[in-house]
């Protein structure tokens, strides 16, 4: 038998969607539980969404293996970081963090999208939202991944963030409500679950406030 | 309870007895699709980690979460190298009352669930598998199930040969079936002349 | 005078069958505050003292995380001390990275001990000058190893090395029958009362000693002052001189003739009830 890897391809996309809000005081991030490769899913309960710090979670989606080892890779970092300083480290410095170590990679990436939540040092909510390489910018909301192109106009259009190119800058941060934010992403999610083949199963949402971190989960669509 | 598990065997088409399932260490159980070289080569891998696992002989031993992060790792690292082993691989077991079973692909997407599947599995095992898998299946039962979806895999993946192995394990150890045959009827009239009824516009 | 010939290199064996540069590494052991250990079935509680190097400097660290369920206490040359440690982090982190699971604290120990061997055997290297004392907790239980500058190690129910080490030895040599199913409470308090023994006149304070648990179900952490003083306070342990403080010297005097020809008492005070380090094995 010869192999046949003519054509083999190191990446797949496993698909998924990945969304995060940051508010004056709080932060929610979430994202769909399925993995797909093709028209198959592969799973209908993996979560795409870790915990790197106590006040930092990042989503991501796009191909699993690289995702893994993206976070593993930011944990062993993480535990680097806590034995040093005895310290949990800040939402910013993972985003920085974050950044460098998808550049590391520059040319042979890590095939994934990610957005990181948070809370800063003044416990202000924090999104950051990245592309594969490492860029990355601080934002009130973002979408990444499969059902990015169906959510974030929808965000845009919902959260009408100041521009960037404003001056004085304004703060980035959305005048919603906590929970006024998580039905947002619901919406959201219900809405792109009936387009894109990638989302669905079910809904993951972390919100992140002073009174520290919780979890909950919504049932979508499974066809 | 035994518990539940499944690593298909199908065949392939030059090699009538190719195991593909294999017992790792005292408490996973392995299953493999793809090229038999390269599975052979995790064999030897795996053989060394057993080995080596033994040889410490202090009451700590690799169960199957470790086994299946270590062949992901490995699975992984040969992609980032360009030269993938060419492989689908599921690992299940039991220890310490703890069940796991879980897949990792030649690129290294790796996952657990209650039930897998490799190749064609994927496209005609998993939907039989989700209707009919749940939390107290019995053993037998679970023979019955695994045995529907290698009938179907049977009649409509040619490379597919009948003759096939079933393995459990449970705390105890791996038990693995000699090789059998499932029973099957080829005289269906969709067979005999599948393009009957099968007039479309096309 | 007598000069010993067969110090001077590592390598070197002495026509005794000895290796003194190996021995002044357990030395330098001996010569650092003290560092107990001791365990129950689920729990291994670590204590170190502190001594400040002036009266214008703080003490140096002395129990350091290693992981979630691993934890050291060392004695000897702090510094190298602390690239042990780091060592064991790593390796810690790298299992971890592979097998999504903690290390087996022995492994660890094997590994420490192969690293240490390796400098009593290479002429342009030498032995660490540090004893650490492991403590962990993996599937097969709670653990408290010693781990020598030879490279030797040993599993123990309970340990103290460095300076006036003994006392706390003899203290626990007598209560470690019962360590085994000792709560997580008694054996903080044990714990306490062995760093007491090996102060000399000096009243027990959160301020001259550090403590650190590891157990089911509570990953490694070490105490913070608070806790200790409000422990030390509610034992009631601070400063009785009487009691077990008094029978330690009669243990001692048992020891005195296997440490006499020890030898070498230095400055940092380590006197001649020293125990002999159970390395000349």
């Amino acid at each position: 038998m010869t192999k046949q890897n003519a054509n083999w391809s190191p990446y797949d996309n496993n698909g998924g969607t990945c969304v995060a809000i940051a508010g004056a005081d709080y932060c929610v991030i979430a994202a769909d539980t399925r993995m797909s490769t093709g028209y198959s899913i592969l799973t209908r309960d993996y979560s795409k969404i870790c915990k790197l710090a106590d006040k930092c979670v990042m989503a991501s989606s796009g191909f699993q293996a690289d995702v893994k080892a993206l976070q593993k890779q930011l944990a062993a970092r993480h535990l680097i970081y806590q034995h040093q300083h005895n310290k949990q480290v800040s939402c910013p410095a993972m985003a920085q963090l974050l950044s460098n170590t998808l550049y590391y990679k520059r040319f042979f990436p890590y095939y994934s999208f990610n957005v990181l939540g948070g809370l800063d040092n003044e416990g202000k909510g924090c999104v950051y939202t990245y592309d594969a390489v490492g860029s990355y910018e601080r934002v009130g909301y973002s979408s990444q991944g499969s059902g990015s192109t169906l959510i974030m106009p929808f965000l845009d259009n919902q959260l009408k963030s100041p521009s960037p190119l404003l001056l004085p800058a304004q703060d980035a941060v959305t005048p919603l409500s906590e929970s006024e934010a998580v039905d947002l992403v619901k919406t959201c999610f219900a809405s792109a679950t009936e387009r894109d083949i990638y989302t669905g199963d079910k809904l993951e949402i972390v919100v992140l406030n002073k009174e520290g971190l919780h979890r909950e989960y919504m049932e979508l669509r499974k066809d | 309870m035994a518990a539940d598990m499944g690593g298909s065997y199908g065949s392939t088409l030059r090699y009538k007895t190719v195991d593909r399932l294999k017992p790792v260490g005292k408490h996973s159980l392995l299953g493999a699709s793809g090229e038999i070289s390269d599975f052979q080569e995790i064999l030897r891998y795996l053989d060394e980690l057993i080995l080596y696992d033994n040889m410490w002989d202090d009451g700590n031993s690799l169960g199957p979460k470790e086994v299946h992060n270590y062949l992901t790792r490995v699975m992984y690292n040969r992609r980032n190298k360009f030269d993938p082993l060419w492989n689908s691989l599921v690992l299940g077991g039991v220890k310490k009352g703890q069940k796991y079973l879980g897949m990792v692909s030649m690129i290294g997407v790796n996952f657990e669930d209650n039930h897998v599947a490799t190749g064609f599995g994927n496209h005609l095992a998993r939907p039989i598998l989700r209707d009919e898998w749940h939390e107290n299946l019995s053993f037998e039962d679970g023979v019955k199930l695994l045995e529907k979806c290698m009938r179907v895999l049977l009649y409509r993946d040619r490379s597919a040969v009948n003759k096939l192995q079933i393995a459990k394990i449970t705390e105890e150890g791996v038990t693995i079936s000699q090789p059998y045959s499932l029973k099957t009827f080829w005289g269906f009239s969709a067979f005999e002349n599948p393009t009957v009824g099968a007039e479309g516009s096309w | 005078m007598f000069r010993n010939q067969y110090d001077t290199d590592v390598t070197t064996w002495s026509p005794a069958g000895r290796l003194f540069q190996v021995e002044y590494a357990m030395e330098a052991v001996k010569q650092g505050s003290a560092a107990i250990g001791l365990r129950s079935k689920t729990h291994v509680v670590l204590g170190c003292v502190n001594k400040a190097n002036s009266e214008l400097s703080s003490h140096q660290k002395k129990i350091f995380k290693v992981d979630d369920h691993i934890g050291v206490a060392i004695a000897g040359l702090t510094a190298d001390g602390r690239v042990l440690s780091r060592y064991m982090r790593s390796e810690c982190i790298n299992y971890g990275f592979t097998y999504e699971s903690p290390l087996p604290v022995g492994r660890l120990v094997v590994q420490l001990a192969d690293k240490a061997q390796v400098c009593t055997q290479r002429s342009w290297k030498r032995p660490y000058g540090v004893g650490l004392l492991v403590g962990g907790l993996d599937e097969s239980g709670a653990h408290l190893y010693y781990n020598c500058p030879s490279g030797n190690y040993f599993e123990y129910q309970a340990f103290a090395i460095g300076s006036r080490s003994q006392a706390a030895k003899t203290y626990m040599e007598r209560r470690f029958q019962n360590f085994m199913d000792s709560s997580r409470e008694d054996l903080i308090k044990d714990a306490l009362m062995a760093i007491r023994e090996t102060l000399q006149g000096e009243t027990l304070k959160s301020s001259i000693c550090t403590v650190a648990v590891v157990g089911v179900g509570e990953p490694f952490h070490i105490l913070d002052q608070e806790t200790v003083q409000k422990l030390i306070d509610t034992f009631e342990i601070a400063g009785k001189e009487e009691g077990p403080a008094a029978a330690a010297p009669d243990t001692a005097a048992e020891e005195g003739g296997a440490a006499a020809d020890q030898g070498a008492t230095a400055d940092q005070g380590a006197t001649a009830d020293e125990g002999v380090a159970p390395m000349d094995i």
